[in-house]
């Protein structure tokens, strides 16, 4: 029985990883408010209560307009630092570079502390902007590391032939670069976007009195009346998620499918 | 997948190619007007001298090719020429203009890239009909346009395949297509054909030579494969360090190398010991191991490299012959010798030959080619032979 033992681990861990995402739509759907077996009925009350909720709501724009900004800001300015990075040599590369990169090992809740303190100094006032900020810094190494990858399997051949048979630098970038690297622009969106969507350190410290998902999630965890609601939330996530992930893929298999290259990984 | 043109029909030997060069090309050559001029070309790349003093004309039409080993600056001159890098200082003229101010963008050159630098994204049209983008006519006459051009380069019906199915041959096609169509006055080729396997790469040789007959325009081949060069080109630059050690048509760069190095980097060249015996004008008597008393006129004499102490002469392997000792032939000089080595290929067979010297030893081997006629015995290792030669072909490097 060469292999089983490891099969049995294969298993354990994959049950501890998703069976409690599984009685998430369970409880969503269960009509008892206590989260225990054995279930009593189905419902669907959680879900119109937790659409009714103003602050539920509230913050879940707020996490949107976050998640959004801070996505879009991040693998904006991710572009323009993963092609200084692998195209060009400049003083101080290695070091600028290692300093981009930093938020990934630094503890966040540190990050979180300092932002707060020279944000509280400097007098601007905490709102979901300053969270937009924070999560800007966050993401940022994240988004580089995917576009760097991008950009560093383009043939530099390929912009200089475009230039070479009459395009301007700029042209010749938008024709030829952004089209091979948009499935790396993607990912990067969609990772930054996971990432802030779930922050909550620094949400809870710089968002002042806005809640976001995480943090108003956090909040009610303390009355048991509303788990069920939480529950409902969750499963909405899980699906929204879920989808994400699907279309992100789909986009990356069609761009590698589209330049011929070979696939090399991805989410799934 | 087969290749759009017949294989059989292209792929002839790399000699035979030389034969399509037309007779009186050369003399028409030299009376058309200079198309690149180079002067004094110098290129820092921070303390590194990458091109050292560049002087050459290329002229319209010609086949020009820049032969050298990696690192000796021909690929930096093929950008300076296509406007990727900038000079130092020197003057670089095309079609007559300085092309001091003018980008790779603005200038009559096109590129077809090492990597061929083919759009993934795009189908075989679209990335033919690329530098056509800014161009004014309407949408029929460039699709006739790009049809014209892929039939050129014989992929007719290739049009809507995605470019990055296509095998390296085809790829190559396309890259030619793609810079031919904007009918530039120059078309640079780095390294064009290093992709392709052997019997690919004497193909496009070929197709290569015969497509610059074709649209006429200048091709300047950048290679480090010298017999590439010495098969397409009708001038060749060969290159060390930065600097040109030898500009001449192909027949001269192999009968007559003007040093030892380009001697030792085209083909093969043996090398015996000479020394000086006497000066008789412009020709010099030199005694050499193995082979004896020689004159060398003054077109024969070459300089060597500062390195050597003694001076040398030189023979290409297929410039004497080698026959069983004792049977008759009729060459100018004769030579006794012992085989060290025999190395058969089918069509040619290598000897490495030991020859005698007047004390009673042998000389280090030579090389001699030898092409193999039917019913004619090969000798075997340790045969005495008997080496015939003619002293004009031999090279004195001193």
């Amino acid at each position: 029985m060469k292999g089983h033992g490891l099969r049995v681990y294969a298993i354990a861990y994959l049950l501890f990883l998703y069976a409690p995402i599984l009685l998430l739509p369970l409880f969503a759907f269960n009509s008892g408010t206590i989260i225990a077996f054995p279930l009593k009925g189905f419902t669907t009350d959680w879900f119109s209560q937790m659409v009714a909720d103003a602050t539920l709501r509230r913050a879940f724009t707020n996490s949107m307009i976050i998640a959004v900004s801070s996505a879009v800001l991040a693998t904006s300015l991710g572009i323009f630092a993963a092609r200084a990075s692998t195209r060009y040599n400049f003083p101080f590369k290695g070091g600028i570079m290692g300093l981009i990169m930093v938020p990934l090992v630094l503890p966040e809740i540190i990050v979180a502390m300092s932002l707060l303190v020279v944000l509280l100094a400097i007098g601007v006032e905490l709102s979901i902007f300053t969270v937009i900020l924070g999560h800007t810094l966050l993401c940022m190494p994240y988004a580089i590391a995917i576009l760097s990858t991008a950009f560093n399997s383009l043939d530099q051949s390929l912009e200089e032939a475009a230039y070479d048979l009459g395009e301007t630098k700029w042209s010749a970038f938008r024709l030829v670069i952004l089209p091979l690297v948009m499935p790396g622009i993607i990912s990067a969106l969609l990772m930054s976007f996971t990432i802030s969507l779930d922050e909550f350190i620094i949400a809870f410290f710089l968002a002042g009195n806005e809640p976001t998902l995480p943090t108003y999630i956090f909040s009610q965890l303390r009355f048991p009346k509303s788990v069920p609601v939480i529950m409902a939330l969750g499963t909405v996530l899980v699906a929204v998620s879920i989808l994400l992930l699907t279309c992100a893929e789909y986009f990356r298999r069609r761009g590698v499918a589209r330049t011929g290259r070979t696939d090399s990984g991805g989410f799934v | 997948m087969t290749e759009p043109q017949n294989p059989d029909q292209t792929a002839a030997p790399a000699g035979a190619a030389r034969q399509t060069k037309a007779a009186g090309r050369s003399a028409a050559l030299q009376a058309a007007r200079p198309m690149i001029e180079c002067r004094d070309v110098h290129k820092y790349y921070g303390d590194y001298h990458a091109l050292r003093g560049i002087d050459l004309t290329i002229r319209a039409g010609e086949f020009f090719s820049l032969l050298g080993p990696s690192g000796c600056g021909k690929t930096t001159l093929l950008r300076v020429i296509a406007g990727f890098e900038d000079i130092s200082s020197g003057v670089v003229l095309i079609d007559g203009k300085d092309m001091a101010h003018v980008p790779a963008n603005k200038r009559p050159t096109n590129m077809v890239f090492q990597s061929y630098a083919i759009f993934p994204h795009l189908t075989v049209a679209q990335n033919v009909a690329f530098g056509l983008r800014r161009d004014p006519r309407k949408r029929a006459e460039k699709d006739e346009a790009v049809e014209e051009a892929l039939a050129m380069v014989g992929l007719t019906g290739y049009g809507a395949r995605a470019a990055h199915a296509l095998s390296g041959g085809q790829r190559q096609r396309v890259a030619l297509a793609r810079a031919l169509i904007l009918k530039p006055e120059v078309l640079l080729l780095d390294e064009p054909l290093s992709a392709l396997d052997r019997k690919m790469r004497e193909q496009m040789q070929v197709e290569l030579i015969k497509l610059q007959r074709q649209v006429g325009i200048t091709f300047v081949l950048v290679t480090h494969d010298q017999e590439e060069a010495l098969v397409m080109s009708d001038r060749i630059a060969v290159m060390f360090e930065g600097g040109i050690a030898q500009l001449d048509e192909p027949e001269t760069l192999y009968a007559r190398p003007k040093s030892r190095r380009v001697a030792d980097f085209i083909g093969v060249m043996n090398f015996l010991s000479a020394t000086i015996v006497e000066e008789q004008g412009e020709t010099l008597r030199v005694d050499v191991e193995g082979l004896g008393e020689i004159d060398i006129p003054a077109a024969q004499i070459a300089t060597k490299n500062e390195t050597d102490s003694a001076p040398m002469i030189g023979f290409r392997p297929e410039a004497v012959n080698v026959f069983p000792e004792g049977q008759p032939q009729n060459a100018p000089r004769q030579s006794g010798g012992v085989i060290d080595e025999v190395v058969y290929y089918g069509d040619m067979t290598y000897y490495d030959v030991r020859l005698d010297e007047e004390d009673g030893t042998t000389s280090e081997p030579v090389r001699i080619s030898m092409r193999n006629v039917f019913g004619r015995d090969i000798p075997d290792v340790g045969a005495r032979v008997t080496v015939g030669w003619s002293p004009a072909s031999m090279i004195l490097f001193r």
